[in-house]
């Protein structure tokens, strides 16, 4: 049984930072999903992203070990130079292959790991950025049946990523950043 | 390719079980997201119009099956991965076991040898390669033939210099390969002193004693029984004050023999056998 039933999964690349500084403390602590973040950066940055994004929540957010179990209200960040996978029973898995779309961790193999287990309990958000990640994994979690919003290409700091997903998959929601932060505070 | 079809859970079970019952591969234990993922991967570029063709090309042929074998593994590595893990090695491990008369390492997992051969330039630079044996196995036999070669894409190359300067390396990288338009082939003064061989770590067993196991990046792929079981493995072909050393992910804590080894350097993942 997996302890959690709903997850959303946010990908993000350059520019996608900032807004998660402004989503992360309007969550209360009963905010009751389990989310994941999936951002690129630089190998080195490490657990200084993991640090610098849990001082900005009262839910609690640490850097993904594998194993780790999904909770609802707790938030995981997936560590720099791995892909982090979903077990059927809840469980995390790191995982050092190839690298996707020129990345790990890969947003696309996040999304479409959790999409073969959660299915139409799954969220997802793609955010800012300059590469194409996150596209194929919004298109299958939308075919297994999961909800998918990309951030407005408009106010995104880079608009590719956003825009490119888009073009390929019929997004479910396009999100401002006000309209993001009261669509992730009302899930349930 | 769009639409091509997935595989569903149950059948990547059945495909388990015929690599378990026909040929003695047991895959049971691993991740199943990542075995999955590697799975499909196949049989999305292969295309495989059906599971059941998929599923009988593997069960009837034996050189796919290699090949297959080398797909559900991960095999990524590089040399001095972690500079600062072997650092560490070169600080706190080495100086150890250089006071043996006879040092034995085992690398398990080693995949296509670029850590085995990380290993032994560190050995040769403190002057104990020639009273050291190091066992580097695995489960694939494409990667070991790689590994025995020691022939790696000249490409590389530089990252790997770096990465061996970053780890306290003094010397010029590129003293110890000779390269040529597109391979660097490592000296066989490195080679000599490994030994390359099948050996799986679900299956197999203890084959020696050693003083240092190295085992990265390999347990991240295995469930949390598969893990408990290869780490009394290991614990169990140490000696007495040996060294154990993981990934950069892995850990001992939490494990069933945590209470028998106290960790030397945390942040590296190196741990000594204090009890047994
Ligand atoms: C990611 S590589 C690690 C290479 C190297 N140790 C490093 O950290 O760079 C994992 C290796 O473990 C091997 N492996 C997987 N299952 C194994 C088993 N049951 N027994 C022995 N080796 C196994 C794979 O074939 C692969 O070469």
């Amino acid at each position: 049984m997996i302890p959690v039933s709903k997850l959303l999964v946010i990908g993000g690349s350059a520019g996608s930072l900032d807004i998660l500084m402004q989503l992360l403390p309007e969550l209360e602590a009963d905010w009751p999903l389990a989310m994941i973040i999936v951002l690129h950066r630089k190998s080195d940055s490490d657990m200084l992203l993991a640090r610098l994004l849990a001082g900005k929540t009262c839910l609690p957010l640490k850097e993904a070990d594998e194993k780790d179990l999904l909770l609802p209200g707790h938030i995981y960040i997936a560590p720099s130079d791995y892909h982090l996978l979903i077990e059927p029973d809840g469980s995390l898995t790191l995982d050092a292959s190839e690298k996707v779309n020129y990345s790990r961790p890969s947003i696309d193999v996040t999304f479409m790991s959790a999409a073969e287990v959660f299915g139409d309990r799954l969220y997802c958000i793609l955010l800012s950025g300059a590469n194409i990640d996150g596209t194929e994994g919004l298109k299958e979690v939308k075919e297994l049946g999961g909800f998918i919003a990309v951030q407005d290409p408009e106010e995104a700091e880079v608009a590719f990523m956003p825009k490119h997903a888009m073009t390929v998959v019929p997004v479910d929601k396009v999100l401002g950043i006000r309209e993001m932060i009261s669509f992730v505070k009302e899930l349930s | 390719m769009d639409s091509l079809r997935h595989l569903k859970d149950e059948e990547i079970v059945i495909l388990l079980n015929d690599l378990l019952e026909q040929y003695g591969y047991d895959f049971t234990d691993y991740s199943f997201a990542s075995v999955k993922r590697r799975l499909q991967r196949v049989y999305t570029t292969d295309r495989f119009p059906s599971f059941a063709e998929f599923r009988y090309r593997v069960k009837s042929d034996p050189v796919y099956l290699t090949y297959l074998m080398e797909q559900i593994t991960v095999n990524v590595t590089e040399m001095f991965r972690d500079p600062a893990f072997f650092e560490a090695l070169r600080k706190h491990v080495l100086p150890v076991l250089a006071t043996y008369p006879f040092i034995r390492i085992w690398h398990a997992g080693c995949s296509t040898g670029e850590e085995v051969y990380s290993m032994a330039i560190l050995l040769h630079e403190m002057d104990l390669l020639h009273k050291s044996v190091i066992y580097a196995t695995d489960i694939n036999e494409s990667v070991l033939e790689k590994a025995r070669k020691g022939i790696f894409p000249l490409a590389h190359m530089q990252q790997y210099s770096q990465n061996y300067q970053q780890s306290g390396g003094q010397q010029e990288f590129s003293r110890y390969y000779a390269a040529n338009y597109e391979y660097a082939k490592f000296s066989e003064l490195l080679s000599e002193k490994i030994i390359f061989a099948a050996h799986n770590l679900v299956t197999d067993r203890s084959f020696n004693e050693f003083q240092l196991i190295v085992c990265r990046n390999v347990l991240i792929y295995f469930n949390k029984d598969l893990q408990d079981k290869v780490l009394h493995l290991f614990s169990d072909s140490l000696e007495q004050l040996g060294f154990m050393a993981l990934g950069a992910k892995e850990t001992l804590r939490f494990t069933s023999i945590a209470s028998l080894f106290k960790p030397i350097v945390q942040k590296e993942k190196i741990w000594r056998k204090i009890s047994t």
